[in-house]
């Protein structure tokens, strides 16, 4: 087999037997690596984890132990109850709801329009839409902020689900992207038959974007839930604050006590991380197709 | 953040002249108030929430304005003294620094992740570890690191004193190391993200080319350096564009580890910004604080829109 003249010019020493320890080797040492960056990202969720769950006395040993010895489970209630965290988790789970409907409902109709209806501006209007993707957030946060105290709703919640949930650039030219590479015969028929356009949109377009439609609801709903930075700004009654206001609010009144601290912290992320863990095909392929973050 | 290009058709516009020319003038009619209901709600969202604000904070940025008297028009003034006071110039210098650190690091380490875990089995494993932060609520992260990173129990500096018996810095209390280890902190959390992209990115590029090259006996070398890089370029660009747009915008992890801290030494532009607006209540002077940022993410990105032409190939 060795000896059999081929086209491939392959030099002395790659045996075929050679070949396959460097491929072997090769292998292992991408492995080797990648376990490394693994055990980089891990390491600290498990120190998150084990902290958690200690007794203060043990949160100074050197070295560090990882399993704790007693395992303080009172961490978590304790932690749980010094703030208001199941308002919290409702709140932030009732603005980031109404949100994606929203946003998934205004953005495919948008979406829709300016892929398939006629009408006067429709290319100078999109244009203005996919320009605003290009605008920092911070310099929309002030005069937002100002329109927000003129309507009276700062430390509402309305400030946080109104401008999300009627506002997204980036969902209206994700929804046009996709609708427009759909065949247009598949609308054609029903044209003739004078269906309208609603009944168009709702019965024939709706249901073959789904998967645009399942992406864009991952990655609002992430963006909605982890946002920091407006609910800090609008919110000031910690009965209406979000997980992470609640979260940040725990870690300056808790400054040094770190297991209750990471108590709080697990609490703060492991309903995402079980969703996250159950669904995680879907939403990494989601958050590729949308391949933006916020 | 990203700008897509849009480029009429013409092909496509003919069509659709000749295609609406078969349906009746009335559906015409009826279509373009059809069209404006489709897009109101979002249209009415970009006036209020974009537009609007957009022009209001030009507007603000020549007013002086506590946000409660009446407002004075003073010109350039806000400008000037930003540029002479030395916080505005100091949270820049961080801001730049840090994207210094974050940027490049961040790129390199998640394509070279990515190279690795596109040529193992398990990459379903590998990619869920890796994106794990991407989920995490960016206060969560910055609790986590600012435990791991405290000056006399965090793990960090308790494995660097065990296992290479170095006398690390008190990390995010140290002026020199502040800013270096959040940007760390941050590329840690980036690198899954940007390495589901960079995946994304490499199944694109057809296989036949590697093997073509592979059978003319192209080292694995060879093979990366031109063919994939040269294919990925494009994925490449797009990841640095936002990873700059992102970094000059960071706050959640400094406001959260450091809070500007220790003195200003980790204060960054949007911190910077934020403290005008909400701490200070100079909403004028945050206006002009965030025209400039805007003006500086606006030149970075144009620029690197100019520049691609270099080095980014379209030509899958």
């Amino acid at each position: 087999m060795a000896t059999t003249p081929s086209s491939i010019d392959q030099k002395p020493t790659s045996s075929t037997g050679g070949v396959w320890i460097r491929k072997h080797l090769g292998e292992g040492f991408l492995h080797l690596v990648l376990i490394l960056g693994a055990a980089t990202m891990i390491i600290p969720f498990l120190w998150l984890v084990s902290t958690s769950l200690k007794d203060y006395s043990q949160v100074f040993n050197l070295p560090p132990n990882w399993i704790p010895d007693p395992v303080m489970w009172s961490n978590y209630p304790d932690s749980f109850n010094a703030l208001p965290f199941a308002r919290a988790y409702w709140n932030s789970f009732y603005i980031a709801a109404i949100v994606v409907t929203s946003q998934l409902l205004t953005c495919s109709m948008a979406g829709y329009a300016f892929a398939r209806i006629n009408f006067p501006f429709r290319e100078t209007i999109f244009i203005l839409f996919l320009a605003t993707l290009m605008i920092p957030h911070q310099i929309t946060i002030i005069p937002t902020y100002l329109i927000m105290r003129d309507l009276g709703w700062l430390d509402t919640h309305l400030a946080l689900i109104v401008p999300p949930a009627l506002f997204s650039a980036f969902g209206v030219f994700l929804m046009r992207q996709f609708i427009k590479s759909l065949p247009e015969e598949l609308e054609e028929s029903a044209i003739l038959d004078g269906a309208n356009r609603w009944r168009i949109y709702w019965q024939i377009i709706v249901p073959l974007i789904k998967a645009p439609l399942a992406a864009l609801a991952i990655f609002s709903f992430l963006a909605q839930w982890n946002n920091f930075f407006n609910p800090n700004i609008f919110l000031s009654t910690p009965e209406k604050f979000t997980i992470p206001v609640l979260l940040n609010q725990f870690r300056g009144l808790y400054v040094t006590d770190w297991t209750l601290l990471m108590a709080a912290a697990t609490i703060a992320v492991i309903p995402l991380l079980v969703i996250y863990l159950i669904g995680q095909r879907y939403i990494i392929e989601g958050v590729a197709l949308t391949g933006l973050k916020r | 953040m990203v700008i897509p290009v849009v480029q009429p058709n013409i092909g496509e516009l003919v069509e659709r002249k000749t295609k609406s020319g078969l349906l009746s003038s009335r559906r015409q009619r009826s279509d373009v108030l059809w069209g404006m209901f489709f897009i109101a709600p979002q249209v009415l969202g970009l006036l209020a929430f974009s537009l609007i604000p957009v022009v209001y904070a030009f507007i603000l940025s020549v007013m002086q304005w506590d946000g409660l008297g009446t407002r004075e028009f003073v010109g350039l003034e806000n400008f000037r003294e930003q540029f002479a006071e030395s916080d505005f110039r100091e949270a820049l210098i961080h801001t730049v620094i840090y994207t210094v650190i974050a940027v490049p690091g961040g790129v390199t380490l998640s394509l070279l992740m990515a190279l690795a875990v596109n040529q193992v089995k398990g990459k379903t494993f590998y990619r869920t570890i890796f994106f794990l932060p991407t989920i995490t609520s960016s206060v969560a992260v910055s609790m986590v690191w600012l435990w791991m990173l405290n000056g006399d129990f965090g793990l960090i500096n308790v494995f660097l004193r065990e296992q290479f018996s170095l006398d690390p810095p008190n990390w995010l209390v140290n002026t020199t190391w502040v800013i270096p280890a959040v940007a760390l902190v941050a590329i840690w959390a980036g690198l899954g993200f940007n390495m589901v992209i960079f995946l994304a990115g490499l199944q694109g590029i057809p296989a036949t080319y590697l093997e073509a090259a592979q059978i003319d006996g192209a080292s694995k070398w060879r093979q990366f350096w031109n063919i994939t890089l040269p294919l990925l370029s494009p994925t490449t660009f797009f990841v640095t564009i936002i990873s700059i747009i992102g970094s000059f915008q960071v706050f959640d992890m400094v406001y959260v580890m450091t809070g500007g801290g220790p003195g200003n030494a980790s204060t960054t532009m949007v911190f910077h910004i934020y403290e005008l607006a909400f701490v200070n209540f100079t909403f004028g002077l945050s206006a002009a604080a965030a025209v400039v940022l805007f003006a500086i993410i606006m030149v970075a990105t144009l620029f690197q829109f100019w520049g691609q032409r270099r080095w980014v190939n379209y030509d899958i």
